[in-house]
Formats: C-alpha cells, structure tokens, sequence
C-alpha cells in the first residue's frame, strides 16, 4: 500500500488551517459547554 | 460535484472539525423544544402539533440515512455535506416563511420534512470518510463526530432561547429567529464543504496499523443479508432504548423518585440534573468510543451493556435510598447511550470493511429509530400504568427498571452473537480496490 500525501507533519500554511478550523468548531462548543456547566450546577444549588 | 482528493501534505487533522461543522449544526434538531411553547402561544397549537416539526424530522433522518447512504458512498462526502447543508438551512428557511404567512404545515415540511433530509444526510455525510483517514483509531474519529450531534443541541438549546427573548415570540419573532438559524447554520457548516477531502488509497499520512482498503469488504446489499447486520441491529436497538428511557424522562424522573423522602429534588436542580445527563451523553460519545480503539469493539458493547444492565439494577434495588447513587447511575447509562451510538460505525468497519460502511451504518439507524419509539413508550405507559394502580416515589418506575434490564441481556446476547462475516460475503478484493481507484479517479 502507498503511503498518503506526503509526511505525517503539516506545512506551516496547513497548521494556521488547522488551527483557524479548529477553532471554528471550538468557540460555539465551548460556549454550549459552559451553558451546560451553569444549567448543571442547579442541580447542587437548586 | 466531486470531492477532491487531498493534496500533498492535507493534514487528516482537518477532516475532524469539517465533520463537527455539520454534526454541530444538524444535532439543534435535539434543541427544538425551544420553539415549541412560543409557537403554541402565537399559532394557537396544541403540545402534540408543536412536536411534529421534530418527529417528522427525526423519521426523515432515519429514512434518509437508510436510502441515501449508496448515494453518499457513491458520490463522497462533499457532495453529502453540501445536500446536507441546503436541505437544514433550507429547511429553517422555508419554516421561517411558513411563520412569517402563519402557514404551520409549511413549517412542519420545511423544518422536518426538507431539514429531515439534511439531518440524515448530515449525519452519515463524514463518518466513512473519517474511517478512511482514521484506520488506526475509528472508534475515536467517529466519536468526534458524532459527539458533535449531542454537541449541537447544547450550543442551540440557550442561542435559540436568547433569540427568542431578543426578537419576541410571536410570529414575526419566530420567523426571524429561523430566518437565522438558516443563514447562520448555512454559513457555519459551509466550513466542512470546503475542508473534507477523501485520502488516497492507501495509508493516510501519520497513521499507524492497517492501511485503509485491508481486511474483508463487503457491499452494503450483501451486509443487510448477514446475521452480523441485524444482531448489531438488536445491539444497537436495546442499547439506545436503555438510555432513551431514562432521557426522556430525566426531570419528572428524578422528582418523582425522591418526591416522599426528606429531601425532594426542586425543579432547577431536576433541570441541573438534566443537564448533567447532556454532559455524561457527550462525554461517553468520544471517551467509551476512543476506549473501544484500545479494548475492542465487542468488548466495549459488553460493558455498555452488561454494566448498564448492573446500574439499572442497582437503580431498582435502591429504590430512594440514596440520590447519589441515582444520580452516578443514571449517569454511567447515559454515557453509555452516547458511547453505543458513536462506537457502531467502528464495528461496522471491523465486521463488513469501509467499502461502504457510510451506507451499512445508515441502514442500521433504523434501530435508532425504533428505539426511538420504544424508550419513551416502555416507561410512559408503565409509569402511567403504576400511577394509577395508585403508586407513587420510585415505584412508578421499578417495573420499567426491570423491562431494561431485560432489554439490555438481549442485547448482551446478540452482541456475543457476533461472529466475523463469512467470506462467501466479501466483495472480491480486486473489485473492491477498482471500486475505490475508480472513486479516486472521478473525485480528481
């Protein structure tokens, strides 16, 4: 079997991708999480 | 359209969060119920009339992921994640203008009917392809993703509601709301469109173990004909009812165990507690599903199932003696729910190869489907059962406690039942490797 493009480390263009990506997908999650976080704690509080 | 190849030097770390992009966005259809008492004040409908937009969406997921998954395989996951992204941002389109005119049947066809499409298309859109990149780690690549589906309703459920309180919640409220929901989403998922790239044949860059095309494959025609299709089926099936019986019922649930004791649990902290089961559900879709990586398919459905038979149990017996022990139960099974949804696509590439496990794993939803039924069903007619044979505290639930329990052995049998799939089945290695070169070809 070939070996897929190239080498296991990213180009430095591909890592600011990756990193803009992540980061994408990252802000709404961390903002649900921390809805959940506050929402969870009634559950000690309440 | 045809999804491209990836370069040189594509990193498989890009795939991930094209895959969240969608699943965050379609898992809102868990959010929904935020609409459902504001439509309910401005067009005048009852409980079971709000809820349609979803079920309808819910049983187009099903059927969209069980038909359209040949579809998805033979035409790549950009060609999915764009259908996916048209039909769930349209769909909030079309619902936004049915509000607007006070048209409800259009926003039961936009919402659930054209946004159902795009959820079950979304759904299965990048779970082959992650495989693909992932063969060293499916259970974690999927799990990802499909974390992302229990992700979504957590980010829409407060960023729908805060939108509702901003633009109000009559009509003209509501359609903007969807107005929205539809471009915002359009634009957020855009971003997997864009990065989702298929490897080539071969071993993806930094991965280790198997190549990708190695071991058996079979067709997704030749899969739903096998005993391994349907005991995964059963697994899955039981599973999903386990937990779904506890989601569904989570808040009145938890008051209605301790109700009689000396410290009965509030409605906040039953919405707290609710919440804590969001967490565990998450939590369980990428942890149980990276641990399956390490462990073992089959012996991660052993612990879902056979330790979530045991919580169920202890649940029974200690009746509301203690709230900690309820509360870290019913947590352990709602993590296991998650892990069981995520970790089936990496059974499935185990049992039948990725020739077209994107396809096989949308047939198998139907389970999820059925269970959907069955969860809430089993434990709203008992309950109700035992509330009027004059029953109260945890006795409401303690027969629904047991039908679980049995739910879950069967399950625990057809998961020992599995047995790795007769050749007779396999797709004939030269076909399957032309099969995937001709795909690499046309996505050139």
């Amino acid at each position: 079997m070939s070996s897929d493009s190239g080498s296991s480390s990213s180009p430095p263009a591909r890592r600011g991708l990756i990193a803009f990506a992540w980061v994408w997908v990252g802000i709404p999650l961390a903002y649900g999480l921390y809805e959940l976080v506050q929402k969870a704690t009634q559950l000690f509080t309440g | 359209m045809s999804p491209p190849v990836a370069p040189a030097g594509w990193s498989r770390w890009l795939v991930p969060p094209a895959a969240l992009s969608v699943h965050l966005s379609i898992g809102q259809a868990y959010a929904w119920s935020v609409f459902k008492p504001p439509l309910e004040s401005a067009l005048g409908l009852s409980g079971t009339q709000s809820a349609l937009p979803f079920q309808l969406g819910i049983v187009m997921l099903g059927l969209s992921a069980a038909f359209g998954g040949t579809l998805v395989e033979r035409n790549g996951p950009r060609w999915a994640m764009t259908v996916a992204l048209i039909c769930f941002s349209s769909g909030f389109l079309l619902a936004a203008l049915g509000a607007a005119v006070e048209q409800y049947w259009l926003i039961v066809f936009g919402y659930g009917f054209v946004g159902g499409i795009g959820l079950g298309i979304g759904y299965i859109s990048p779970v082959s392809t992650l495989i693909k990149w992932f063969p060293d780690r499916p259970g974690m690549a999927t799990g990802i993703a499909i974390m992302g589906f229990g992700g979504g309703a957590l980010i829409a459920s407060p960023w729908s509601a805060q939108m509702l309180e901003s633009f109000g919640s009559d009509s003209s409220g509501i359609a903007l709301a969807f107005l929205v929901h539809g471009l915002t989403y359009a634009v957020f998922m855009l971003l997997g469109v864009l990065l989702v790239r298929v490897p080539r044949t071969g071993k993806p860059a930094g991965a280790d173990g198997p190549a990708v095309f190695e071991g058996p494959q079979v067709s997704a025609r030749s899969a739903v004909r096998t005993p391994q299709f349907w005991c995964l089926w059963v697994v899955l099936c039981m599973n999903v009812t386990a937990g779904i019986g506890i989601l569904e019922k989570a808040a009145p649930m938890i008051t209605d165990f301790f109700a009689t004791t000396s410290t009965p649990v509030s409605v906040s902290a039953a919405a707290g507690f609710v919440a804590l089961l969001s967490a565990a559900n998450m939590a369980g879709r990428i942890g149980w599903s990276s641990t399956s990586d390490l462990i073992g398919r089959k012996n991660i459905y052993r612990v879902y199932l056979g330790v979530g038979a045991l919580m169920y149990a202890l649940i029974a017996l200690a009746g509301d003696s203690s709230k900690p022990l309820f509360i870290l139960c019913a947590l352990v099974i709602l993590s296991f729910y998650g892990g069981g949804f995520a970790t089936v696509p990496a059974y499935l590439k185990d049992l039948f190869g990725t020739y077209q496990v994107g396809a096989i794993h949308g047939r198998l939803l139907t389970a999820w489907s059925t269970a959907g039924v069955l969860g809430p069903l089993i434990v709203n007619w008992i309950a109700d059962r035992q509330e009027a044979a004059g029953k109260d505290g945890a006795s409401l639930y303690t027969l629904s406690m047991f039908i679980m329990i049995g739910l879950l052995v069967v399950g625990f049998v057809a998961n020992e039942l599995v047995r790795p799939v007769h050749p007779r089945h396999h797709v004939p290695a030269p076909a399957a490797t032309e099969k995937e070169a001709a795909d690499v070809q046309r996505q050139r």
